[in-house]
């Protein structure tokens, strides 16, 4: 079930604020799902900012994968939709990109 | 990590977006495709984050183009195309992004569709590739309302003029040149196979614009017999102000 409506960006847009969490970059890296088990990049999930934080939803069934809120000086992340996040190491050799 | 850049130049690309060209004393470079977070900050203390696709190619002054359209109801942009002036300090965070990008490496037929401001992250990517001496080959087409609309205009046709390797399409959506060979309306299927790669060369194809036309664009090119792996999407809209 993919939604119609276009209420919603993607996980590009979700990067700068994560970034102040992860180390590495999450657009590229793969999450799973726990509720239909699909792999995708975090950049094509799809994401909804109009509530006071940040909810991403997998791009193939719609369910909730990552929801952020920023309040008082601490991040609250809850993960518990997406069984495992696979980042890329490599980039962490990478000059200065 | 916030860092500050210094706005050393503007330029009106049309009635509504402007470029904004910034220094970033310690810019660690950037690949074709990324965006950064602008930060604005009121006197009280109340901030806006948005996030804005970088126009320039890697480049060694550490400058950073940013190109913005300003939306009516905007927040931040309307501030960024009106009233920043050059010597302004703007507070920038990135460059953010390694899913939604173009490597100088990368050698293999790349097909851009950009819808309005989306074709940003598309000009950096064919900057990068005239300022690396890449021959990969570039197709772009590039959904506008219409032609004043229209984003590097003539620099895109230069690039092409010089190099049959990058060719350009525009598709109006609403106003057309005289004379123009295709009535204004949306990128439709006919489009895609005429002016696309074909599917069995491969292509990685990179799609930015509002949500409705990123979804639109995709399917077409999936329903054309692009692998659904090859197309790499970025969406914007009012919500997170992307442009």
């Amino acid at each position: 079930m993919s939604s119609h409506t276009d209420d919603y960006l993607d996980g590009n847009a979700a990067a700068g604020e994560l970034s102040s969490i992860f180390a590495m970059d999450v657009t590229a890296a793969e999450g799973q799902c726990a509720h239909c088990g699909a792999t995708k990049r975090f950049a094509e999930a799809h994401l909804y900012m109009q509530g006071p934080g940040l909810v991403a939803r997998c791009a193939v069934c719609e369910h909730v994968l990552l929801r952020l809120v920023n309040a008082r000086q601490r991040v609250f992340l809850d993960m518990r939709g997406m069984t495992r996040l696979i980042l890329d190491t490599s980039q962490l050799q990478e000059s200065s990109r | 990590m916030w860092r500050v850049g210094t706005v050393v130049a503007l330029h009106d690309e049309t009635a509504t977006a402007r470029t904004i060209t910034l220094e970033v004393p310690d810019w660690p470079d950037h690949v074709a495709g990324q965006h950064v977070d602008v930060r604005l900050t009121a006197s009280d203390g109340y901030s806006a984050v948005r996030s804005y696709s970088i126009a320039s190619a890697p480049n060694s002054e550490r400058r950073v183009e940013l190109t913005v359209e300003r939306l009516t109801n905007g927040e931040v942009s309307p501030y960024l195309t009106q009233q920043v002036a050059v010597g302004d300090r703007l507070e920038l965070r990135g460059p953010i992004g390694r899913w939604f990008v173009w490597r100088t490496q990368q050698t293999e037929p790349i097909q851009l569709v950009a819808g309005g401001s989306g074709l940003v992250p598309l000009m950096a990517m064919i900057r990068s590739r005239a300022a690396a001496g890449s021959t990969a080959p570039f197709r772009l087409l590039y959904s506008v309302r219409e032609p004043g609309a229209a984003f590097y205009r003539g620099e895109l046709q230069a690039l092409s003029d010089l190099d049959p390797s990058v060719t350009l399409t525009y598709a109006y959506t609403r106003a057309a040149p005289k004379d123009w060979p295709r009535p204004p309306g949306r990128i439709d299927a006919t489009l895609i196979a005429h002016r696309t790669w074909p599917s069995n060369l491969v292509p990685t194809c990179y799609v930015c614009g509002p949500t409705s036309f990123v979804e639109s664009v995709s399917s077409l090119l999936t329903a054309s017999g692009n692998d659904p792996d090859k197309i790499r999407t970025e969406r914007f809209g009012p919500t997170g102000e992307r442009q």
